[in-house]
């Protein structure tokens, strides 16, 4: 199977610490993405009020999930970017 | 259904499917070897390998399941949009950097490289060939629901097809799907399902889907006690009564013709509501509303009884904006059709009835997964929808064919750009599938028979050219995923049972053998899933595919990343508990009991995802094999 490397990856300093971000933002999108599961199990009801222009709660939760998840990989990237042109200056 | 078929539709679709084809086939010989191969993910901008990107993970289930499932099932179809987006966090944040760091490209490659165990060998290739195959059997259902209107085939047919032509294609000449038809596929279908969402805001919303729409026929009766009815209208003759699950079924007369009715109360007036039916006799034939096939009597349905727009009630609204769509369907009425089995004289008889049901129970999660008391939620019913949410959560970095992109461009910063942009996309396109689903459901385009087909028939009612663009984008895309899961399966057995696992002694040419007939055993087996599932909900078919890869491989994965005490033997049973429990639960499921022919409400396990078990069962797995035989270990 193809599974060969590209290219030989040099050491990364800031691994670990990417690592460590990337945890916590799986910790707090998992929190909310919980949190949707946790309302739509013990108060389903509270899914059909209205919040926003019009728009009930199950459509601005669902469509909110969608964006963050965009929103956050673009933080995520940011700070990736940022620890990795810090801390691999050498 | 029978549709008409054209001309046009026939050479727009080879014409597009051809050029798929030959696009792979022109890069495929052109990158030869695997070093080219993936150099060339090197090269390529993370923008148009991120959109490649998306074009690999928005396979048929994504485009025809999730907006069938919309379509007859509101917002619990837009439910798989959120989770199946939701996965990419957990890709991204938890998986990818880590596993990358390993320096290994495939999740079979970074344990194999860590404990290098012929137990973990096993597992994975087991492991991945199982989850190939569940991950098959949509998109071959998906492809012959495709060529049921744009070929005028049956749907066996279709499998047939896909099936040969894919076995043909990694037979001869193996089949990588590059980057750039990737991109092309995964460009065209945003684009193409972004004109169609056009399309249905430019067209609003209105009580008369189109001019030829069927009028249902609908008469007063009389009870005289909850079973028997009477029927005051003298052109009407009663012929027979059937109560199947409390709701009553009504066989009457009109003008010579027999229809399937049933009964509805509103208030203290009670009526019989037409509905479509198909009959299989003793002898095998089926007939369609009373007809056989070619005389079109089934007709497509989905359609609004009430628009109320500021207060007031209305016909039409005209074109609305995107988010007055939303806002304008929750104060709709319409009618959803449900379907029941029964028998009739030794006739095995299919209804679909008229549901009336209220825009804004469309327009929140309950109308497929009932999580609600007042709609009679047991916890087995609370523990579907969880199961549901969990699978798909952790399904997508369990996939094997998913990550692997990742690992194929030469920076890090290039693979985590391309990532972000595929989110982004994957996650406009979720946002589309609302609209395309909801725009389905009430332009009266639905085949009863088969939920898959909205969005392309949906994209018929507004035009051939525009049909036959997206069938044969989403005919592509199964191509593409298909030949890529077979030559996934052909590998873990050709190359990892069979060449490491067992160490047979093979010349190349033994192995190349190997695998081509390895690709078309598992090409037959696909095809007859394919004919076997007919019927069922792609997206529900691709839930359950997460659901065995993300109890077979996740927990493996993340406790191989951040787990130091995780060894060999403990990965190697979790994996296979993974396996054993999820697709047990599924075998002893309601919707497979139905699909047996059986009574679903038999089935000895009531949960329809296994996910809920499944996973926390192979984690528990790891946790205590590994502890137990550490301590083995160190005792020596």
């Amino acid at each position: 199977m193809l599974h060969e490397p590209s290219v030989v990856i040099g050491t990364d300093n800031a691994a670990p610490k990417k690592a460590k971000l990337g945890v916590i933002l799986f910790f707090v999108y998992t929190f909310i993405y919980a949190s949707f599961v946790f309302i739509g199990l013990s108060n389903p009801e509270w899914m059909g009020i209205e919040i926003l222009g019009g728009q009930n709660l199950a459509i601005i939760y669902g469509f909110g999930l969608i964006v963050l998840a965009i929103v956050m990989g673009f933080v995520y990237n940011f700070f990736c970017s940022r620890m990795e042109d810090k801390m691999n200056k050498n | 259904m029978i549709y008409e078929v054209s001309n046009w539709a026939i050479l727009i679709f080879v014409f597009i499917v051809g050029l798929v084809l030959g696009l792979s086939f022109y890069f495929a010989r052109k990158t030869k070897s695997a070093a080219g191969y993936y150099a060339a993910g090197g090269n390529i901008h993370w923008a148009v390998n991120g959109i490649a990107f998306a074009g690999d993970y928005l396979s048929a289930a994504s485009f025809l399941g999730i907006c069938g499932m919309i379509a007859y099932s509101g917002y619990d179809g837009f439910l798989y949009s959120i989770g199946y987006l939701a996965g990419w966090v957990v890709a991204l944040f938890l998986v990818a950097e880590p596993l990358k760091k390993l320096g290994k490209y495939t999740f079979a490659d970074a344990l194999d490289a860590k404990f290098n165990s012929k137990g973990i060998k096993l597992a994975a290739s087991i492991s991945t060939l199982i989850v190939s195959i569940f991950y098959l059997i949509p998109q071959m259902v998906g492809a012959g629901d495709l060529v049921v209107p744009l070929l005028g085939l049956p749907h066996w047919m279709g499998v047939v097809i896909v099936g040969s032509i894919v076995i043909l294609i990694v037979a001869t000449a193996g089949m990588t799907s590059t980057t750039y038809v990737q991109f092309v596929k995964g460009a065209l279908l945003v684009a193409f399902s972004t004109i169609l969402t056009v399309y249905i805001l430019k067209n609003g919303f209105t009580l008369t889907p189109n001019d030829h729409y069927h009028q249902f026929d609908k008469t007063a009766v009389l009870l005289t006690n909850d079973t028997v009815v009477s029927i005051p209208d003298s052109t009407y003759a009663l012929q027979n009564t059937k109560i199947v699950d409390k709701l009553v079924f009504v066989k009457a007369q009109k003008n010579g013709e027999s229809k399937w009715y049933k009964l509805d109360r509103k208030g203290d007036q009670t009526f019989i509501n037409e509905m479509l039916y198909t009959q299989v006799g003793t002898d095998g034939k089926k007939l369609y509303n009373g007809a056989p096939r070619e005389e079109k009597k089934f007709y497509q349905v989905g359609h609004l009884t009430k628009i109320i727009v500021d207060g007031k009630e209305v016909d039409k609204t005209g074109p609305v904006g995107p988010f007055e769509f939303l806002k304008t369907m929750k104060s709709t009425e319409l009618v959803r059709f449900s379907k029941k089995a029964f028998k009739d004289d030794g006739n095995q008889i299919t209804v679909w009835y008229q549901k009336a049901t209220k825009g804004e129970d469309v327009m929140k999660p309950g109308l497929l997964y009932k999580i609600s008391a007042a709609a009679g939620a047991t916890i087995w019913d609370k523990l579907n929808f969880v199961s549901l949410m969990l699978a798909l959560f952790l399904g997508t970095s369990a996939l094997p064919h998913i990550l692997i992109r990742y690992y194929t461009v030469s920076s890090q910063r290039a693979a985590r750009k391309s990532t972000i942009v595929a989110i982004a996309v994957i996650g406009f396109f979720y946002i589309l599938t609302l609209y395309m689903g909801l725009g389905s459901m009430i332009s009266g385009v639905l085949d009863v028979e088969s939920s898959n087909m909205s969005g392309p028939l949906l994209a018929k009612s507004m035009g051939v050219g525009l049909f036959s663009i997206i069938s044969a984008i989403a005919f592509a895309t199964v191509l593409g995923t298909v030949s890529g899961l077979i030559v996934a399966s052909s590998g873990a057995i050709a190359h990892d049972f069979i060449d490491k696992y067992l160490q047979v002694e093979m010349t190349d040419h033994a192995k190349v053998r190997a695998g081509k007939i390895s690709a078309f055993a598992v090409g037959i087996l696909a095809i007859i899933l394919g004919i076997l599932f007919q019927g069922m909900n792609v997206s529900f078919l691709v839930g359950l595919a997460f659901a065995v890869a993300a109890s077979a491989n996740l927990p493996a994965i993340l406790f191989l990343l951040f787990w130091k005490k995780t060894n060999a033997k403990g990965i190697a049973w979790s994996i296979i508990v993974g396996i054993i429990s999820s697709i047990g639960i599924i075998l002893l499921s309601p919707t497979m009991y139905d699909k047996y022919g059986l009574i679903p409400a038999d089935a000895p396990i009531p949960l329809d995802n296994p996910g809920i078990v499944s996973i926390p069962l192979a984690a528990l797995t790891l946790i205590i094999v590994s502890l137990a035989t550490q301590k083995k270990e160190l005792a020596k």
